[in-house]
């Protein structure tokens, strides 16, 4: 099929994978409301709603499929239709169906409102979706907060729990802050190129027809906004109160998916609208990243609490994205769409085994409460080990691949002093994550038989296994991702004109 | 003209975020936050004049997801009143900041 961009008709098919997507969220909370509330089910009981919410995720998967075939003829103003946005659709459908998948027993266990919590996770996977596939700063915004009022929600959504409640607030008052930011450079960026479109930014950057004292001030709040919605340091004070406040499954969520979003979105800003001003950027970017990498490993060091590590960890992992971005060559940005995928399964699959750790009242999330855990649930505490050797990047997993591509990327752009930072912190940051894992195999349970009744239906089990699997097989074998990869991101290279090449100081 | 509105919607920016900085009272802050996200929109009225009357179309998209940022932030603040019978974040601390 081809779309014709001239006829505004044509619109509603490349939004295709979000319309389906945001329909089927209405369907789930629907039935909720018909089903859940009228008769709830007993605590524990898997709730059926959660495979009406994949079958949604299923449908909107099947129309980006479908997406990847077609041609488009005439200039789409506000939507993207290349590789970089249909790769990313997959991310974040990946990462919402892994969420929903391995929240089936908690939503019951903490008697959250099912139906409320998949269909704004879907609304939320749909503001990331358009996130991904905007060319327009206004529609981005928009998706942006599309994205971030549904996760709001999702991290207050534990009404009984204080500490729900307090991260809900803490991650709306910074958030909306940082939307603040955001709109005010989107304001200044469209004042000084006379336009919201991110190629005629750029034409107008290149052609010097751009008022550059706007221009540089609208940059550099957007700079400060995505730094937020990244959780990049000096910006991150929010993240680890608000991964350990939210309940499990937003955590994973958030530390994945809304994670991976920003960071496509901060990605396509820059290199879609301000290749030409590389030599400005460059700078700050490669200050945040080395900040990003160095301070939050350290301070995970000290973390007892194994969900507050891990949300250390997730903001050190924004730094070695940041690399990526700092290099900006075809190989890194191809090893950032890589680096995503690993870490937005590797992530929820980790958060996943927490969830199942943390027991009823949520009480055990420090690591002694691991002792024991790996000889009586040998198979939960060989994938969380897997999991977490590949966070650490240990070789033979998919997080070992990701890292050395982003290295690669680095050294082509000869970010000599980014590269190595980024090789030592990961071998600092294999004692956060060893510790875990000797904790669970060589120590004793805290208290007798803590862990020989743990709370894990089948399709848990079967999504942390795909997971598991998953990792291993990118670890051995990364080159079939990866190309994918180098394609998706060669069609938003041709998008920027070539620049990206042969940048790099 | 447009260097005089523009200069007053930093400062109202500022003063914006000068109150999210500095208040403690839940409510205040977000009131800061509404007060930076009009500033900007001031700057989108005061550009369109001079490029196009999209600026003040854009103004239109702020409010409303302003309005739908303030149904939400208000609902956390009550549920977060139900636990603390306050809004002074400085006993909001479970968590450490």
């Amino acid at each position: 099929m081809e779309l014709d961009f001239t006829s505004s008709a044509d619109y509603l098919w490349a939004f295709l994978p979000e319309i389906v997507l945001s329909v089927s969220a209405m369907v789930v909370l629907l039935v909720g409301v018909f089903t859940e509330d009228r008769d709830p089910p007993a605590a524990g009981d898997p709730s059926p709603l959660g495979w009406v919410a994949l079958v949604g995720i299923l449908l909107a998967g099947l129309a980006n499929g479908w997406l990847h075939g077609v041609e488009t003829t005439g200039a789409s103003s506000m939507v993207a239709m290349d590789g970089f946005r249909l790769f990313s659709n997959w991310l974040f459908l990946a990462g919402a169906g892994l969420t929903i998948l391995l929240s089936f027993p908690y939503l019951s266990r903490q008697r959250l409102q099912i139906g409320e919590f998949y269909s704004l996770l879907m609304l939320a996977t749909v503001g990331m979706m358009v996130m991904g596939g905007t060319r327009n700063l206004l529609l981005l915004f928009l998706a942006i907060e599309t994205m971030s009022i549904a996760a709001y929600v999702l991290t207050a959504m534990n009404r009984r729990d204080r500490k729900s409640a307090e991260a809900g607030l803490k991650y709306f008052l910074l958030g909306a802050f940082s939307s603040a930011f955001l709109l005010y450079g989107i304001a200044l960026v469209w004042g000084g190129t006379g336009s919201a479109n991110l190629p005629e930014i750029a034409a107008a950057i290149q052609a010097g027809a751009a008022f550059s004292p706007l221009l540089i001030a609208g940059m550099a709040l957007l700079a400060i906004g995505f730094a937020f919605k990244v959780a990049a340091v000096p910006f991150h004070m929010w993240t680890p109160d608000v991964y350990e406040g939210a309940p499990t499954p937003t955590t994973a969520f958030m530390a994945a998916a809304v994670k991976a979003a920003s960071f496509v979105a901060f990605v396509r800003v820059f290199m879609e609208a301000f290749p030409a001003l590389y030599e400005s950027w460059y700078p700050v970017i490669w200050w945040l990243a080395a900040l990003t990498m160095v301070i939050p490993n350290l301070i995970a060091l000290s973390q007892s609490n194994v969900k507050r590590m891990l949300a250390y960890s997730s903001v050190a992992h924004g730094g070695y994205l940041l690399v990526a971005l700092a290099a900006a060559n075809e190989t890194a940005m191809a090893g950032l769409l890589f680096y995503l995928l690993v870490y937005t399964v590797m992530n929820i699959g980790a958060l996943a085994v927490v969830m199942i750790v943390s027991g009823h009242s949520e009480e055990r999330m420090q690591v002694e409460d691991y002792g024991g855990f790996g000889w009586s649930q040998p198979l939960l505490a060989t994938i969380f080990t897997i999991f977490l050797l590949s966070l650490a990047g240990f070789p033979g997993t998919g997080g070992f691949m990701a890292k050395i591509y982003l290295l690669q990327g680095a050294v082509e752009s000869s970010l000599w002093t980014l590269a190595i930072t980024l090789a030592v912190v990961t071998v600092i940051s294999y004692y956060y994550y060893l510790r875990v894992a000797w904790y669970m195999w060589m120590r004793p349970a805290p208290v007798e038989g803590a862990h020989t009744r743990v709370w894990a239906p089948l399709p848990m089990r079967m999504g942390l296994v795909g997971s598991a699997a998953v990792i291993i097989y990118l670890g051995i074998f990364p080159s079939g991702l990866m190309e994918g990869a180098r394609v998706a991101v060669g069609g938003f290279g041709r998008a920027v004109g070539g620049v990206l090449l042969g940048l790099g100081p | 003209m447009l260097a005089e509105a523009l200069i007053l919607s930093a400062i109202l920016f500022v003063i914006g975020m000068l109150g999210v900085l500095v208040r403690r009272n839940v409510i205040i802050m977000f009131l800061c936050i509404e007060l930076m996200l009009n500033a900007v929109n001031l700057s989108f009225v005061a550009l369109s004049r001079f490029i196009g009357i999209e600026g003040q179309i854009y103004v239109f998209f702020v409010m409303t997801v302003a309005a739908a940022e303030a149904a939400v932030g208000l609902a956390i603040i009550i549920s977060i009143f139900r636990h603390y019978e306050t809004v002074d974040v400085n006993n909001f601390n479970l968590l450490k900041w």
